[in-house]
């Protein structure tokens, strides 16, 4: 069996405690976190939870059924990563004391389609959303500089197209 | 009508059914002690002398009953001391509805006295806990965790309330229905058929159950279902007791300390059906041995439980009385003639054959003597550790909850409090078999039974050791016995005499009768101090990872 990448959409009370439940449950089956982002949903006494974690077909099926024992987890879903959006948003401060560097920076700043958000005469900081791939790519690119700051959301997904997070999906295509 | 917190508690725990708790008053719950004492007409409050016997009480009561056992207990010590009993209930999978106070709300997270965040402590060990912190959340928190802790796979749930709640006043509307969680499927129709056409097709099954038989019960389902496919059947420890030990299908226990014939019987089987259990390493050994060259047909209530230990072929995820009821029906049964003569030729293998030496007191001779003296409604608790498995193996069993012992965590110390529990849950006689080391852990609960003159037999089998780890210490440490030899000084008789108990002494066979007919003549409690061989041994024993050809079957 092998390892893969996988991650799970979850929709849990919004109530205290349960941030800790979940990861604490990670924790106790020695499961690992690679990234956890959860914030309220359009319904204020439900949070919508993206977890990313490595594992193979035993430890998957394992964590979807030991977190839908919890009385706070509503509902889990394991996403197929071809059938789903993700995006991260990341905050980037990087050195750009000279002109040359200033300018090649914000040649890659326009090409990666970020966003410069704040501005001093030795630092720019970035602001850049993406999937993992090219977000990774734009790292990679500013590293030579000096990255004094940087700071990740955490993956978040959402199903494509009809897929809705607890809703009976419609295999069917017209 | 309005009520305080602690009156709502009172009318919820009425509302639930609920007419016996456990525990311990303290500083965080004294307004809950003051409405116990006004309800003490309806609702029977038993005091242990240390909360973690009134958390094994609690335990041992829903064991013994089927009904959901109830524990109090002040804040921070109070709270930690029911630990091992909420782990202990939470590994077996048993009905638990702790109470705790706390400090009051503006006191919460100053380390205030006897402060403790309970359910920090406590969240891993319950199946859900809850800290109230809005009085008007009381009775749907108080009724859903009653709900939780029956439902399902049963465990043990934990409510923390602070001190201020109690006495904060609140509208109070008797019953509604609190929100439910989505309830576990029934195994689809298409399934079930998969699973009859390969019991239909198997040409050696064998059952093997565990303690999700007597929490369904499902002991009739379970006969019925072995009878009509022919397969004998095994079980865990936490199983013996769904079926009666003489059933002429049931070859006993399996797993480390199992007989013989079950053991093998299931290592020569093609189809492993497996009712209520979670294949724990106690009870499979060896796990790629275990699944090889047999299918696996799992039946439980926990989709979790489904190929977390051993792979399963074909898995029916539901309430197992009905899903036994409903396999039933399909078109299972068969000849298995060539199976059975196997199964007698296996039984007929010296191997086979449990027996101790009889020409000094032993354990078998003393839970044999036990038995003749107890009906088949009695209740044997045990403790944890040599004294355990000799009362698996040597006891014999015939209905369903009269069987109480820390399977999944091995608690030492369980006994005592689980005992009373029973005593007080079933009304009746119950027997604790325990020895010098596990007495020893809760031993001051004599008090709890002689202030309640529970109708309780205690029989102490004296090794003067830490017999099972002297055990293994034996087998796989060359005779290092390190810190297992007690020699511990205490006069048992005079101890639980000192109690306010009875006590007798047995140290020769030849007075075997004699004493225990006079304690089983007693009507309150009894402690029979019985002295045994320090270097008798837990046989067969199948070492820890190993497989039935590694089986040990002589000392």
């Amino acid at each position: 069996m092998e390892n893969e990448r996988f991650l799970l959409s979850m929709l849990v009370n919004n109530e205290a405690g349960v941030l800790i439940r979940i990861s604490g449950l990670f924790a106790r089956r020695g499961f690992n976190i690679a990234s956890l982002s959860v914030g309220e949903t359009e319904n204020p006494e439900i949070s919508r939870m993206t977890i990313v974690g490595t594992g193979d077909e035993y430890f998957r099926d394992q964590v979807v059924r030991q977190l839908e024992k919890l009385q706070d987890v509503r509902i889990v879903e394991l996403m197929d990563m071809n059938d789903t959006v993700t995006r991260e948003l990341f905050l980037i401060k990087v050195n750009a004391a000279d002109q040359t560097s200033r300018s090649q920076i914000l040649e890659a700043v326009n090409i990666f389609r970020a966003k410069v958000i704040d501005l001093t005469p030795v630092s720019l900081t970035i602001e850049i959303t993406g999937e993992s791939g090219k977000l990774g790519a734009f790292i990679e690119y500013l590293k030579p500089y000096g990255i004094s700051e940087l700071c990740r959301t955490g993956v978040t997904a959402i199903g494509r197209g009809n897929n809705i997070l607890g809703k009976p999906k419609n295999k069917e295509e017209k | 009508m309005k009520l305080t917190g602690a009156q709502l508690l009172i009318q919820i725990l009425l509302e639930q059914g609920v007419d016996t708790v456990f525990g311990y008053p303290g500083g965080a719950v004294l307004s809950i002690y003051d409405e116990l004492y006004k309800s003490s007409d309806k609702i029977r409050h038993i005091i242990t002398c240390h909360e973690q016997a009134a958390a094994h009480a609690a335990d041992g009561y829903a064991r013994s009953t089927g009904r959901t056992g109830v524990v109090i207990a002040t804040s921070g010590p109070g709270a930690t001391n029911l630990v091992t009993g909420l782990a202990t209930a939470y590994l077996d999978s048993v009905p638990v509805v702790a109470i705790t106070g706390n400090v009051a709300c503006p006191l919460i997270g100053r380390d205030s006295f006897q402060e403790v965040d309970t359910c920090g402590v406590t969240l891993p060990i319950t199946k859900h806990n809850y800290i109230v912190k809005d009085v008007r959340r009381l009775p749907d928190v108080l009724r859903e965790a009653f709900r939780i802790a029956a439902e399902g796979r049963p465990g043990p749930v934990l409510v923390d309330i602070p001190k201020d709640l109690q006495t904060a006043a609140v509208e109070f509307t008797p019953a509604v229905e609190s929100p439910k969680k989505a309830i576990v499927k029934q195994p689809d129709s298409d399934t079930l058929a998969e699973a009859a056409k390969l019991i239909k097709n198997s040409k050696k099954p064998f059952i093997y159950f565990g303690g999700g038989v007597i929490t369904a019960n499902a002991s009739a389902e379970l006969a019925a279902f072995a009878e009509k496919i022919g397969a004998p059947m095994g079980s865990s420890m936490m199983g013996l007791s769904a079926v009666p030990n003489d059933h002429p299908l049931f070859l006993g226990m399996t797993g480390m300390h199992g007989r013989f014939a079950a053991s093998k019987t299931m290592a020569c089987s093609d189809l492993l059906v497996a009712v209520g259990v979670r294949f724990s390493d106690r009870a499979t050994g060896n796990k790629a041995e275990f699944s090889r060259n047999r299918k696996v047909l799992h039946i439980d209530i926990d989709p979790a439980e489904i190929g977390k230990n051993i792979p399963a072929y074909i898995a029916l995820v539901g309430d197992i009385k009905q899903t036994l009821t409903l396999l039933l029906e399909e078109d299972i049964s068969h000849s298995v003639t060539a199976w059975h003569n196997e199964v007698e030729e296996i039984k007929n293998m010296p191997d086979s054959r449990l027996g101790m030496d009889m020409s000094r007191l032993n354990p078998q001779m003393l839970l044999e003597a036990v038995r003749e003296r107890t009906n088949d409604d009695t209740v044997v608790a045990t403790d944890v550790g040599q004294h355990q498995m000799w009362t698996a193996q040597y006891y014999s069993f015939s209905k369903p909850r009269t069987f109480i012992t820390s399977g999944g965590l091995g608690t030492m110390g369980f006994g005592m409090g689980s005992a009373i529990g029973s005593c007080i849950g079933t009304g009746r006689r119950t027997v604790l078999v325990t020895s010098d080391g596990s007495f020893h852990m809760n031993m001051n609960e004599l008090a709890t039974a002689v202030s309640y003159n529970l109708p309780l037999v205690i029989m102490l089998l004296d090794n003067n050791a830490l017999g099972m780890v002297r055990q293994w210490q034996t087998m796989f440490f060359e005779n290092r016995y390190s810190q297992t030899t007690l020699n511990r000084k205490t006069d048992y008789v005079k101890l639980a005499e000192a109690f306010g108990a009875k006590a007798l002494r047995l140290t020769d066979k030849k007075d075997l009768s004699k004493v225990l007919d006079e304690a089983f003549a007693q009507k309150g409690p009894v402690l029979v101090h019985a002295l045994i061989d320090s270097d008798e041994k837990v046989l067969p024993m199948i070492p820890p990872g190993g497989t039935i050809n590694d089986i040990v079957t002589k000392g």
